[in-house]
């Protein structure tokens, strides 16, 4: 990852900060867009006419049900993910990092999977998925951590990549063997699960998802400093004052959390967590005091522009938001490997 | 019937393709005859039948070739005597090293599986294609194992039972308003995420309109439909019929169970209190059961229409 020190602690330019304005601003006005935009005609006059009871008011329910929690979980997955991408591409000092490298991602997914697969109608009247795929994720960001806390007091960061990559492919191998146990339909509907879908229909979920990354975000606040530090390296990091097993627990943790929340939220949304914070950085630098929120307002943009996109090309049918992120993603990343070179 | 006589490559079909260059028609009537005059007894009806088609060893033990049935899909669950048989996969993992253990004269496959078919045609045995269609080819398909299996005086019976049943349905239900309805074939538990419906193809939506009603998603060229919570507020159903293949909703289940689709209460389906859950492998197996299965569905939407006798 490129670094720029002398720059890092200094004061920003104009232009980056009107490019973080920029930023943000353009993410507020795409998710208030993204819910007026739809496969279906609805009435405005209607939507926000209180005369009419609710429960009978189809283009109320329309705006309201069906459209407005999609925009709001996109922008807070979006969010997240972009902000765990930077957050850990800084920790492991590799820009291949993404928040899914740690396996966080894939536990989240075997969890709804077990879920979606064993328990068909469960009665609980809980959001069964988003808790289990939670579960799923705090448990191998438990194993992760605990494996790379076994060398000694630092955190080995080479041993949580290989740990979380290792987590990975088996937690893949436990979800295809759980996917072949599994008859058509439920099959049919785990690789749905895979493909990551924003159609939360309730607010419910987005509640539940939001104290863990309210929490998250207070923690890569405190962050951005000591990620700064963190790119010369652990020992030099040391060197220039910075608490390193603070700032690698704190970054762990928050990525992991953030990342754990949004799976629950959306299913795992692919390059949502690599694209957006290398496009930032190209055009911001490498400094994570703006990089940080800089990809924040641009994952929130990018992806609910992808779930506008995923609702309405093919209605009534509706693509995966994850094929749409990959399609754009995929080129994308590839243009960036080649034109590094 | 046209496309089921094109899939079943019989030794009778392959003959009669060398001898077109003579009295094509001539050739075809003497082996209607011949296989009409031979009924039972006879050395190109299978004996050893393997299907890893659900639906056609249903098909098989409905027309009384149960007997000849000597291996089943893993999924396979009707009737109870499938329970006997050996299993040997299904769609996704046929077990071809079992199928050949078996010795079967003939293996029923989906259509898809071109490398079991392969290994199929290589050892010599003939291969019975399926094909997921509507309900006019459950009805041809059960005439053509009828022929293939020398029951063809029941299997003839059976379907035209089944072409009655589904007769006196639609008689019964035709002076009805039809509903429009959304008929759920899954969708992740305890919320309306992930839905997917019956789009306008297929046995299912065949059964809907049998049944008295419209398929809502009736215009989408597709078995099945993932619409979102958008799609289905704009599609408003006037009813919703949740249905799965084993017995999830049990009636005990069902009550107490807190309703889904109470979140968009602007579905007419909703606000009239018309959201059914029906569970059954009948419901989702495209077999013999499908008049049976067609009228559960038309007394859930036409109520009135079974109640005088």
């Amino acid at each position: 990852m490129p670094t720029d020190l002398k720059h890092s602690q200094t004061a920003f330019s104009y232009r980056s900060y009107s490019i973080l304005i920029v930023l943000g601003v353009t993410a507020v006005s795409i998710c208030a867009i993204g819910p007026l935009i739809g496969p279906t005609t609805i009435d405005w006059r209607s939507v926000f006419d209180r005369t009419i009871p609710f429960a009978e008011n189809v283009d109320a329910q329309i705006f309201f049900i069906a459209r407005l929690p999609r925009s709001i979980a996109g922008a807070l997955v979006g969010a997240a993910l972009a902000s765990a991408g930077v957050v850990l591409q800084a920790l492991f000092r590799n820009p291949l990092a993404t928040p899914f490298t740690l396996g966080v991602s894939s536990g989240a997914s075997l969890g709804a999977l077990i879920v979606v697969i064993g328990t068909p109608f469960a009665a609980s009247g809980l959001p069964t998925v988003p808790l289990a795929s939670f579960a799923g994720a705090v448990g191998a960001i438990g194993i992760v951590y605990a494996l790379a806390r076994s060398g000694g007091q630092r955190l080995s960061t080479s041993i949580l990549l290989l740990a979380g990559v290792t987590l990975n492919s088996l937690f893949s191998a436990i979800i295809m063997f759980v996917q072949y146990l599994a008859d058509y339909t439920e099959s049919f509907q785990a690789v749905r699960y895979l493909m990551g879908n924003l159609d939360v229909s309730s607010y419910t979920p987005i509640v539940w998802a939001l104290p863990l990354l309210i929490v998250a975000s207070i923690g890569m606040s405190w962050l951005p400093r000591s990620l700064n530090l963190l790119t010369l390296g652990p020992i030099g990091a040391a060197a220039r004052g910075a608490d390193v097993l603070k700032t690698q627990r704190v970054a762990f943790f928050s990525a992991s959390l953030a990342t754990g929340a949004a799976v629950s939220l959306g299913g795992p949304i692919g390059f949502v967590g690599i694209i957006v914070p290398h496009m930032v950085r190209l055009l911001l630098g490498a400094d994570h005091r703006l990089v940080l929120p800089a990809s924040a307002f641009a994952g929130a943009a990018f992806l609910v522009t992808c779930d506008v996109a995923a609702r309405t090309l093919m209605s009534p049918l509706e693509l995966p938001v994850g094929v749409i992120t990959a399609i754009l993603g995929g080129p994308f990343f590839l243009w960036l490997l080649v034109r590094a070179k | 019937m046209a496309f089921g006589a094109s899939q079943m490559n019989t030794i009778n079909e392959n003959k009669s393709v060398l001898c077109r260059s003579q009295q094509f028609s001539l050739v075809v009537t003497f082996f209607l005859c011949a296989a009409v005059s031979q009924l039972g007894a006879q050395s190109d009806t299978s004996k050893r039948i393997v299907s890893i088609v659900p639906a056609v060893t249903e098909m098989l033990f409905a027309i009384g070739a149960g007997e000849q049935v000597v291996g089943v899909s893993s999924f396979a669950s009707y009737p109870d005597d499938v329970n006997s048989r050996p299993r040997v996969g299904a769609l996704l993992d046929p077990n071809i090293e079992s199928i050949l253990s078996l010795k079967p004269d003939l293996v029923v496959m989906h259509e898809s599986q071109t490398d079991a078919i392969e290994q199929m045609r290589r050892s010599s045995i003939e291969v019975f294609l399926y094909r997921h269609g509507g309900i006019s080819d459950i009805t041809g398909m059960v005439r053509q194992l009828g022929r293939r299996t020398g029951q063809t005086t029941k299997a003839t019976t059976v379907a035209k039972e089944i072409e009655v049943a589904l007769q006196s349905i639609r008689t019964r239900v035709s002076n009805y308003h039809k509903p429009r309805i959304l008929l759920v074939l899954g969708r992740e538990p305890d919320t309306i995420r992930n839905v997917y419906a019956s789009g306008g193809i297929g046995f299912l939506n065949d059964m809907v309109m049998a049944a008295g009603g419209i398929n809502v998603f009736a215009h989408v060229q597709s078995e099945a439909v993932r619409p979102n919570a958008e799609g289905i507020l704009a599609a408003s159903p006037d009813v919703i019929i949740e249905i799965r293949a084993e017995g999830l909703w049990s009636d005990n289940k069902i009550s107490g169970q807190p309703n889904v689709w109470d979140t968009l209460p602007a579905i007419p389906a909703v606000q009239k209190d018309r959201v059914y859950f029906l569970d059954g492998s009948d419901l989702t197996v495209p077999g013999p059961r499908v008049a049976q299965a067609t009228k559960r569905l038309a007394k859930t939407l036409h109520p009135a229409a079974f109640k005088s006798r």
